[in-house]
């Protein structure tokens, strides 16, 4: 049975994307504490199937103003991701490695910019790298796309990519104690549908 | 002072006087404006994709897309007193979000025209425009002059 929208995936599916996140958030974690020389940890990451309402209430309403890094998934499978960032996040990251919070959340500097498209690069890379080992596919991501709007027109984005197919995404909250601060981010997946098919086959999992 | 009535993304509603519709965060997505000045009947159809008969899988939700959504709107509207010979359009939203490296993917341009299409079509005017451009926009609609208002962030409410 081929897969026609996400709302058919079963709960099997849904763990194994619950895998491949757990898999990914611990990349995450590791490389993170790398790159900002800080003690980094991520809980376990929750992975829901929402609808576009949810997922905006889920990330404080439509009108809430966050910062969105794009990137389209290429190779073996094909998608988009969308990691979301409050300004509290951000701002942890640049008060962990330039030592001051972000001036302006909607004219990001340039060193300001290039540290979250950093950090979203690292979040993307490690699900990706997780599905990529998992599987033994081929799967490269964009360079990442940023912009700071209100997160209904952010969302809208990957979303209207699904409409054609299903109205649910996957998101992945993602809880990170950075420095001792526990802050969030979001991760919403946007997969082809074929590549969903490919994934589950490529796991020997029936779809 | 009436209440707003929200229409979220993919929805159609209708709004007679105190009463006005809004609809929060268009990106790419277009909010289309429909007023009947004689009968202050004030419609709103948030649409995300240009024409039904594009769709890939069919289209499984009329109002999503321009074509099967005006249609959808037009009709509510005259069911509910306006004449459809009356009716203007005020239209926003259509943005492109994300700066894309291949120019080939700007579905706000493409709703927009495909919009444009559909209106043109039922032989209605549109009188007032908010659309593309790189911002996300909240588009509140007044049934009591038809008066469209634009909010956006760090940006002035702008009123048409």
């Amino acid at each position: 049975m081929a897969i026609k929208n996400v709302e058919q995936l079963q709960a099997m599916h849904l763990d194994v994307l619950k895998e491949i996140g757990n898999i990914g958030s611990g990349n995450a974690a590791s490389s993170l504490s790398t790159f900002l020389q800080t003690s980094t940890d991520i809980t376990v990451p929750i992975v829901r199937l929402l609808d576009f309402n949810e997922t905006v209430n889920f990330l404080g309403g439509p009108e809430n103003i966050t910062i969105g890094m794009l990137v389209n998934i290429v190779g073996d499978i094909k998608g988009m991701m969308l990691y979301i960032l409050e300004e509290e996040f951000a701002s942890q990251l640049t008060g962990t490695l330039f030592g001051a919070p972000i001036e302006d959340l909607m004219n990001l500097n340039d060193m300001e910019k290039s540290l979250i498209s950093e950090v979203g690069n690292i979040m993307s890379a490690s699900y990706i790298n997780a599905i990529a080992s998992l599987t033994g596919m081929t799967i490269d991501i964009s360079v990442p796309m940023l912009t700071t709007d209100m997160v209904g027109a952010l969302l809208s984005v990957p979303v209207i990519e699904f409409a054609q197919v299903g109205d649910k995404v996957l998101f992945i909250d993602d809880g990170f104690t950075i420095g001792g601060k526990e802050i969030k981010s979001n991760m919403i997946l946007v997969p082809e549908m074929d590549s969903l098919e490919t994934l589950f086959t490529r796991l020997g999992v029936s779809v | 002072m009436g209440k707003a009535i929200t229409v979220g993304i993919a929805d159609l509603n209708v709004a007679k006087v105190p009463d006005s519709l809004v609809t929060y965060a268009l990106g790419s997505c277009v909010g289309v404006c429909l007023y009947d000045n004689s009968k202050k009947i004030a419609g709103m159809v948030h649409i995300m994709l240009p024409l039904s008969t594009e769709a890939a899988n069919g289209a499984d939700n009329k109002r999503r897309y321009a074509d099967t959504g005006i249609k959808e709107l037009i009709e509510l509207m005259i069911k509910n007193g306006a004449s459809k010979t009356s009716l203007t359009a005020k239209i926003a939203g259509g943005a492109q979000m994300f700066k894309v490296a291949s120019a080939t993917f700007n579905i706000g341009e493409r709703n927009v025209a495909a919009v444009k299409k559909v209106l043109a079509a039922n032989g209605i005017r549109i009188v007032a425009e908010d659309t593309g451009l790189d911002y996300g926009r909240t588009q509140y609609f007044y049934a009591e002059n038809g008066a469209m208002e634009i909010r956006a962030a760090s940006k002035p409410t702008k009123t048409f």
